[in-house]
């Protein structure tokens, strides 16, 4: 599992060097190895997936046509529902929910062969930025286990930097799959708006939502994306668009490409051994015949007040489903509403609570046209901002996250969490597709690279992205266990 | 301070969510800095711009009207902590 990829282990399957078996008890081997430190993992899909394997080892001997990631291990986030298997969304609200039905990318997934070894830990219904906020338990950054993965599809990130599975999907509303993919060391790619069905995805913001996936390599997360970006009907948001063959830009070839490097982005605040290895990044994408400018993205800045208004808003209204009626948590009382406020009470953490008070204050009456209004008509604005600089430019590239992997428990205070997502809301909220890889690393630890594109060019983005992969010389390894002892060794 | 401790509580009652008076302070505090912060969207001029809700141009989505499988009753009311003749119960609503 260590030095696989899912293309290396699609071929080996097929040359007959490995079976889907063999490659399902690798993946459990592993977890067993690391999960009790790491704690990816909210459940475990073990004999399912060791029979769905063997499913999958007798059609192939027998001759029969296999999906396009038949045998390959991974791993889902907890809000993505899987029909009969636990789902919480690691929320106390949740702890009892089994989905009678899968998520559209579930389905897709499965129909392509994919093997899901588990449910990944994840702040509570994707609200923060270290997966410490999840109502069970905090998982740890596979790189520095006293330092946190990232969020909110924390579990996610680490299960694939820990070498436990070959790929997972995560959601990002704000920066939830990239930011842990760049703690984390791996690839993670928000889609375009729309690119994904969300039907199955547990609702956390609807107009900022999107399913992507976290791999070890640009070729993997184009193989992922192959499969999972597809129309559906059963999200109306879900667009009637083509999907390409992801792989067929990996070429390696940026002449020509024109990249916009917003210097709002590396202002005060962003770690200087950030900014330096980003602009090495760049660099070296110049001197393979791409064209960089600096250029201005003025109102960047609004992006953490809008945003945290605009998710929290949404928030607030999708959340109140979990009422004690249809599923999940329930708290006796004599009259229903005192049911639906004891339930809510005490199935919501903290930092939940928080964003459905700040989403309700914001809609509420007398407050709407300063707060939420507002903060559309500003969204507006940046999105405005990615058009103008898009009709110059084919990428914008900036780093993934202000600084590296924080300890556990060292942010306390909500304000300074929020800060966490400077980088990444933008794209969640002008509807673009960004990309986070590694891109060096400081102390040990991974530092990401963001890319952005235009909306639907999400092969674009790849292309630049694995031209850089496969000339940037970076290695990135898998910590050994016990993974206290070993420190990420990517340099630039 | 832009909330009072009574409007955390109005909108708390909104929001159906009991809280001890610890949490309404700390609700209080932490949201007034939250909405200090918002507060800087005040100097951008917003004047003439369109709200944005959505960033696809989709109006109405339509699909035809065909009859397609859904779930069973049964399996929507699995997960429901009473139910009753193939309904959810709650607590008594009308006296």
């Amino acid at each position: 599992m260590k030095n696989l990829t899912v293309a290396k282990a699609l071929d080996m399957m097929q040359k007959k060097e490995i079976s889907a078996r063999e490659l399902i008890d690798a993946a459990f081997a592993r977890i067993d190895e690391i999960d009790g430190e790491v704690k990816a993992f909210m459940t475990l899909t073990h004999d399912k997936a060791v029979a769905a394997a063997s499913v999958i080892d007798a059609r192939r001997s027998n001759g029969e046509e296999l999906g396009q990631l038949a045998g390959i291990p991974m791993a889902l986030k907890d809000n993505l529902c899987t029909k009969g298997i636990l789902t919480t969304c690691s929320s106390k609200i949740l702890h009892n929910f089994i989905p009678p039905y899968d998520a559209a990318v579930v389905e897709l997934l499965r129909d392509a062969g994919a093997i899901m070894a588990g449910k990944t830990n994840m702040d509570e219904f994707a609200m923060g930025s270290s997966t410490e906020n999840s109502g069970f338990f905090t998982t740890r950054n596979p790189w520095d286990t006293e330092r946190v993965p990232g969020g909110s599809s924390g579990g996610s990130a680490a299960s694939v930097a820990a070498g436990e599975v070959l790929f997972a999907l995560g959601s990002d509303t704000g920066g939830s799959i990239r930011q842990p993919a760049a703690f984390c060391g791996v690839v993670g790619l928000k889609p375009t708006y729309g690119r994904v069905s969300r039907y199955g995805l547990v609702a956390f913001a609807s107009s900022l939502d999107q399913i992507g996936p976290l791999t070890r390599d640009i070729r993997d997360c184009a193989l992922v994306m192959n499969i999972i970006a597809a129309q559906d009907i059963r999200d109306t948001t879900s667009a009637d668009i083509e999907t390409p063959d992801y792989t067929a830009c990996l070429d390696g070839n940026v002449k020509g490409m024109k990249i916009g490097v917003p210097r709002e982005y590396f202002a005060e605040g962003i770690d200087p051994r950030v900014k330096e290895s980003v602009n090495k990044a760049i660099e070296l994408l110049v001197s393979m015949g791409a064209e960089a400018d600096e250029i201005s993205l003025p109102h960047t800045e609004y992006g953490i007040p809008a945003y945290y208004l605009i998710a929290p808003a949404e928030a607030s209204s999708n959340l109140a489903r979990y009422d004690g009626v249809q599923y999940g948590l329930r708290v006796e009382a004599d009259n229903l509403i005192e049911m639906y406020r004891k339930t809510r009470s005490q199935g919501f953490g903290p930092e939940v609570k928080r964003r459905i008070m700040l989403g309700t204050y914001a809609l509420s009456s007398g407050y709407y046209d300063a707060y939420y209004l507002k903060a559309l008509k500003v969204r507006t604005l940046i999105k405005q901002d990615f058009g103008h600089a898009f009709s110059r430019y084919d990428v914008i590239i900036t780093p993934t996250t202000p600084g590296v992997a924080f300890p556990a428990g060292a942010v306390e205070d909500p304000l300074t969490m929020y800060m966490n997502d400077v980088c990444t809301i933008a794209a969640n909220l002008a509807g673009l597709p960004a990309l986070s890889m590694p891109c060096g690393s400081i102390d040990g630890l991974p530092v990401g690279l963001q890319l952005l594109g235009k909306p639907f060019a999400e092969s674009t983005v790849l292309r630049v992205a694995y031209a850089y992969e496969q000339n940037s010389g970076l290695e990135l390894k898998i910590p050994n266990t016990p993974p206290k002892e070993v420190r990420f060794n990517g340099q630039i | 301070m832009k909330i009072t401790r009574e409007e955390v509580a109005h909108v708390a009652r909104l929001a159906r969510l009991e809280m001890t008076q610890d949490e309404m302070e700390q609700h209080t505090e932490q949201l007034n800095a939250i909405l200090e912060y918002a507060g800087k969207l005040d100097s951008v001029d917003t004047k003439d711009i369109a709200p944005t809700a959505h960033v696809l141009p989709l109006k109405n989505v339509f699909r035809s009207d065909k009859i397609r499988p859904c779930l069973a009753r049964e399996d929507a009311l699995a997960n429901a902590p009473k139910s009753e003749e193939g309904m959810f119960r709650v607590p008594r609503v009308i006296d």
